[in-house]
């Protein structure tokens, strides 16, 4: 049997991964329902005035998703941890960084992408017109990744730890804090007239550090979880 | 690896770090109350008054010390857990667990500093100025390292995952500061400045600089306690220092 590519693994961990979704689709439905009914929330409390709506409609959507997002986080590695997959993983021909790339990728499929998807729709909620629109949905798509890519590494910290639901929370979220700045800022800036074109190259640079710094980091965590 | 004829590796193993800790705590103790001691009579007392912000302004010879020793511990956690990543070294990991608890410390007193400053000078207990609000997170970045620490059991792994999360939020501390530095100015025009007056008096100066190293010599005598009493945790609560008065008890059964 020949070693299977670097490339033949990545697709194989994804599929799986998208697999078994597809098989529980309520855990990948959770995420988007979340998000929703948060950003409803925000209406109810604040008030309906348009002004404020679209003011504060940026921050109020990205806060919504990144907390959809970190919602999610337990899902990318727990399951496979519990029932001892994740220790056969690891013995995989392949750098540990591929794996992690695999698993982040399919669990941004997941759970990441039906939130850029919708964002609009809430978008329109929130009386946000077309350029900003395209904004938020831009914003979100060169975020989220990064979201769930810091997520993994603390997702791999906590597996198997007691209370690790609140723990990923406290450490992650002010690692998100960057992103959350620049995505939010990147609407605001178009509501503003002034284009959102700078935040989101931030956000694109902060993918690019992601996608070469986390992966290495997740799995120095998951080989310390496992050893 | 010997250097000035002492082989300083042999420090690295508990029981050799233990007495020497013990033997530095004393020193670094005095030396702490007599520059602190100092530092504030200076500041306090001698220096002159601002013209702009009155006495207000003499929280700062406590302020600034303190938010650069917040600053700089976290980097000096990091590098011991870095170290004790790539050299697989025990004492390294105690070094960053007995570190995280004073460089929180001062990540809370210049908070606190910063807002009773804040309120004379500002009108404002708190401003999301980016320094503030960066501050901030670094607070909860060394909660996190801690809060992950005491909910693994497992010491060696609890070790090794808060030094990765050490090391992730090295990283990170100047990314949020920039980004909350562009954020600021973004939302609203550069109404405070943090910026004090551009030359600062010589006794300002001294003041500080002295309440800076100070600090220093406090964090070493508190960390280097602090070590000790991980170490006598850790090692089956067998403590070095009291053998001794268990051999006696051996003898005497």
């Amino acid at each position: 049997m020949s070693r299977p590519s670097m490339w033949e693994t990545l697709r194989g961990i994804v599929r799986r991964d998208l697999l078994l979704a597809m098989r529980r689709r309520s855990d990948a439905a959770m995420s988007v329902f979340f998000l929703v009914i948060v950003a409803s929330l925000f209406p109810l409390g604040v008030g309906p005035e348009p002004a404020v709506l679209r003011m504060i409609a940026p921050g109020v959507l990205w806060v919504a998703a990144l907390l959809a997002c970190l919602l999610s986080l337990g899902r990318v590695f727990t399951a496979d941890y519990l029932d001892g997959v994740l220790e056969q993983m690891l013995l995989i021909s392949q750098p540990l960084a591929v794996l992690v790339v695999g698993k982040v990728f399919a669990h941004w499929l997941i759970s990441g992408l039906p939130v850029v998807l919708l964002s609009p729709l809430l978008g329109l909620q929130f009386g946000l017109g077309g350029e900003s629109l395209g904004v938020l949905v831009l914003s979100l798509l060169l975020g989220t990744p990064t979201l769930s890519m810091i997520g993994a590494i603390g997702a791999a910290l906590v597996l198997g730890v007691r209370g690790s639901g609140l723990l990923i929370a406290l450490l992650v979220l002010p690692l998100y804090v960057p992103v959350l700045i620049f995505g939010a800022g990147a609407v605001t800036s178009s509501l503003a007239g002034i284009g959102g074109e700078a935040n989101l190259s931030l956000l694109g640079a902060c993918l690019a550090l992601s996608l070469f710094f986390a992966p290495w980091a997740t799995a120095a965590a998951l080989r310390i979880a496992l050893e | 690896m010997s250097f000035m004829g002492v082989n300083w590796l042999k420090y690295s193993s508990p029981q050799a770090f233990y007495p020497l800790a013990g033997s530095l705590i004393p020193w670094c103790a005095a030396a702490a109350i007599l520059l602190i001691g100092v530092g504030l009579y200076i500041g306090f007392f001698i220096a002159p008054t601002d013209f702009q912000q009155g006495e207000a302004y003499r929280i700062i010879f406590v302020h600034v010390p303190a938010a650069w020793m917040s600053m700089f511990l976290y980097v000096v956690m990091a590098a011991w857990a870095g170290l004790g990543l790539g050299l697989n070294a025990r004492l390294s990991f105690m070094m960053a667990q007995a570190i995280a608890p004073t460089g929180a410390m001062f990540t809370f007193l210049a908070l606190l500093t910063g807002a009773m400053w804040g309120k004379p000078t500002w009108g404002a207990w708190w401003v999301w100025d980016a320094r503030l609000t960066s501050e901030l997170i670094l607070l909860f970045q060394y909660a996190g390292v801690m809060l992950l620490r005491t909910s693994i059991d497992d010491l060696r792994r609890a070790d090794r995952a808060s030094a990765v999360l050490a090391l992730v939020g090295v990283v990170n501390v100047p990314i949020i500061y920039f980004s909350v530095r562009w954020w600021n100015t973004l939302h609203q025009g550069a109404s405070v400045s943090m910026t004090a007056a551009p030359k600062m008096a010589a006794t300002m100066l001294t003041a500080m600089l002295l309440m800076t190293v100070g600090f220093w010599m406090y964090s070493l005598a508190v960390t280097l306690a602090r070590m000790r009493c991980v170490m006598v945790e850790r090692e089956s609560l067998l403590s070095w220092g009291k053998q001794a008065s268990m051999q006696e008890v051996a003898e005497a059964r």
